[in-house]
């Protein structure tokens, strides 16, 4: 009686959260371009959508950089948790320090010291600093996964090892990376996700010949609610869905 | 040996060169912009004023700084409201679909922000769901438009930022000890009395973990004000952006942005402290809670 009553509780909140998505969700596929009344089913918003070039090119580009973002951070983020976890060095606090700063620091504050940072290197607004930011406020988060999972490592093992005539790098490559292993996927896809998710930091580093969908959207939401863009809402969310739910199969399973 | 050492040069070095490069370099880029002077060919000058901070000393800033800090508190508590009794009757379910249940609140924070939002600008328009719903309610006569109000604008925010705050109360109520609330309750408190002098203390650290995840992001989140608001409200992040792509004013942009990291360093070192303070008091005398 009790367990159903508090499942009753939990229920507004997941109303709140999910009823503005699935309504988006469903009028993808109304067939009427302006009212809320439903006319009836249709496909054709999603043939606009792809019909739609410009719309079609940012998602392709907010794709792109948020895969291989996550795969850079990934790639940085694993080498610093293992470095931190393994070795002792000169301005190592300096280093978690900063992984740290980048971690709280507000978006906003992050994204106008990059367009400082660029415009001083003299880079071009686009690709390349995308890239360049979100690939740094990704690595922590990457760290910091894979590092939790290090705590609970057993170092003999890497003794072992190295007493069986492993170097360094092959006790990382032999012994580490295979106990690691879901928390390095599990680092990725929060990479990815967080990538994808970007607004804040993305506005400042992107310039006009790169377009990303949030920026789109952005520009397009001031000018008023267009069907395509619901499509494309639906197509997002259930690909989030997607890529949740493996997530956590994965992880659970290699438990 | 050789190869040990080369490993190890590799991951340090790798993560350090990155960071240095990439994360520290631009804070320090903006530290020093803050105390330069405005230039209209090469946005800053390299002479040494302090026009910045003079430029957010004024009223306009102070004013922005109160609405800003308006609209997060409120935002924030609306989050604590909804989200600690969710977070509470979530964590004491003893079913397994409870992990099932906290992934469902997950979700929607990986969806992207900005078409979250454009979800509620779809529902709170003119003719959108929520008007159709007041008018077959028959509680409005005619189509209400919620777009472009303060309300929007708190809904907007809590739609963004609930999941921060659930999580942390969440994890704070998980490790939650019972025999603590049954030995209240031995103690003959009622169960009102053990939930305010027992679990709201002991919770507390995830009170202000989760206050801080809602209450810092909402400063920065420019585009909410913006779609939802209709540009009538700004928070700090409107002003930071304005500054830095419209007025292209460098300094007073760079000034804003030392002033709100200062105000988020403020806020984690308290965060510390009381954490630190509420751990020595939890193990002294938990039943009495840290005096909060």
């Amino acid at each position: 009686m009790s367990a159903l009553w508090r499942l009753v509780r939990l229920l507004p909140v997941y109303v709140f959260l999910y009823l503005p998505i699935v309504v988006l969700v469903v009028f993808a596929f109304n067939d009427s371009k302006y009212s809320v009344t439903w006319k009836g089913f249709t496909w054709k918003w999603f043939g606009k959508l792809l019909a739609n070039g410009q719309l079609m090119d940012a998602a392709v580009h907010t794709f792109t950089v948020a895969f291989l973002s996550a795969t850079a951070a990934t790639a940085l983020g694993l080498l610093a948790a293992v470095a931190l976890y393994r070795y002792r060095f000169q301005g190592k606090r300096l280093l978690q320090s900063a992984l740290f700063v980048v971690m709280v620091s507000p978006d906003i504050v992050m994204g106008v010291a990059f367009l400082v940072l660029f415009m001083c290197m003299g880079l071009k607004p686009g690709f390349l600093t995308l890239f360049l930011a979100h690939t740094t406020f990704c690595l922590p988060f990457v760290t910091v996964t894979v590092h939790s999972r290090l705590a609970g490592f057993d170092n003999h093992l890497i003794e072992a090892a190295q007493d069986l005539g492993a170097g360094e790098f092959r006790a990382f490559r032999h012994v580490l990376l295979p106990m690691l292993a879901p928390a390095v996927l599990a680092g990725w896809l929060l990479s990815f996700t967080l990538s994808m998710d970007d607004v804040i930091i993305s506005f400042f580093v992107t310039g006009p010949d790169f377009d990303i969908l949030p920026l789109r959207v952005y520009s397009m939401v001031r000018l008023g609610v267009k069907p395509d863009v619901n499509a494309l809402s639906a197509i997002m969310f259930g690909l989030t869905v997607v890529v949740v739910f493996t997530s956590q199969l994965l992880l659970r399973r290699k438990k | 040996m050789r190869t040990t050492n080369l490993f190890r040069r590799i991951s340090i070095g790798g993560a350090a060169l990155w960071l240095g490069v990439f994360a520290v370099l631009p804070f320090l880029l903006i530290f020093a912009t803050s105390f330069l002077t405005r230039d209209e060919a090469s946005f800053v000058a390299l002479q040494p004023s302090l026009d910045g901070y003079a430029g957010i000393a004024g009223p306009v800033f102070l004013d922005v700084l109160w609405q800003s800090v308006y609209l997060a508190s409120g935002a924030t508590l609306l989050c604590l409201l909804v989200g600690y009794p969710f977070a509470y009757a979530l964590a004491r379910m003893r079913s397994r679909a409870k992990n099932f249940l906290l992934l469902l609140v997950i979700i929607p924070f990986w969806t992207n922000s900005l078409l979250r939002t454009y979800a509620l600008v779809f529902m709170l328009k003119a003719n959108g769901l929520v008007s159709m719903t007041l008018m077959a309610l028959g509680l409005s006569s005619e189509p209400v438009s919620l777009l472009y109000t303060e309300a929007a604008i708190f809904i907007g925010l809590v739609y963004t930022l609930l999941p921060f705050m659930i999580l942390p109360l969440y994890a704070s109520m998980e490790k939650l000890d019972n025999s603590l609330l049954e030995a209240a309750r031995d103690l003959g408190a009622n169960r009102f009395q053990g939930f305010i002098r027992v679990t709201v203390p002991l919770t507390t650290p995830g009170i202000i973990a989760g206050s801080m995840m809602v209450f810092l992001p909402a400063l920065g989140m420019f585009y909410i004000p913006d779609l939802l608001g209709g540009g009538k409200h700004v928070i700090a992040g409107n002003f930071i952006k304005d500054q830095f792509l419209v007025a292209r004013d460098w300094p007073v942009g760079a000034a804003a942005s030392v002033v709100l990291t200062l105000l988020m360093a403020a806020l984690l070192l308290a965060y510390h402290l009381s954490a630190k303070r509420i751990r020595r008091n939890g193990r002294s005398n938990g039943f009495e809670g840290g005096e909060a």
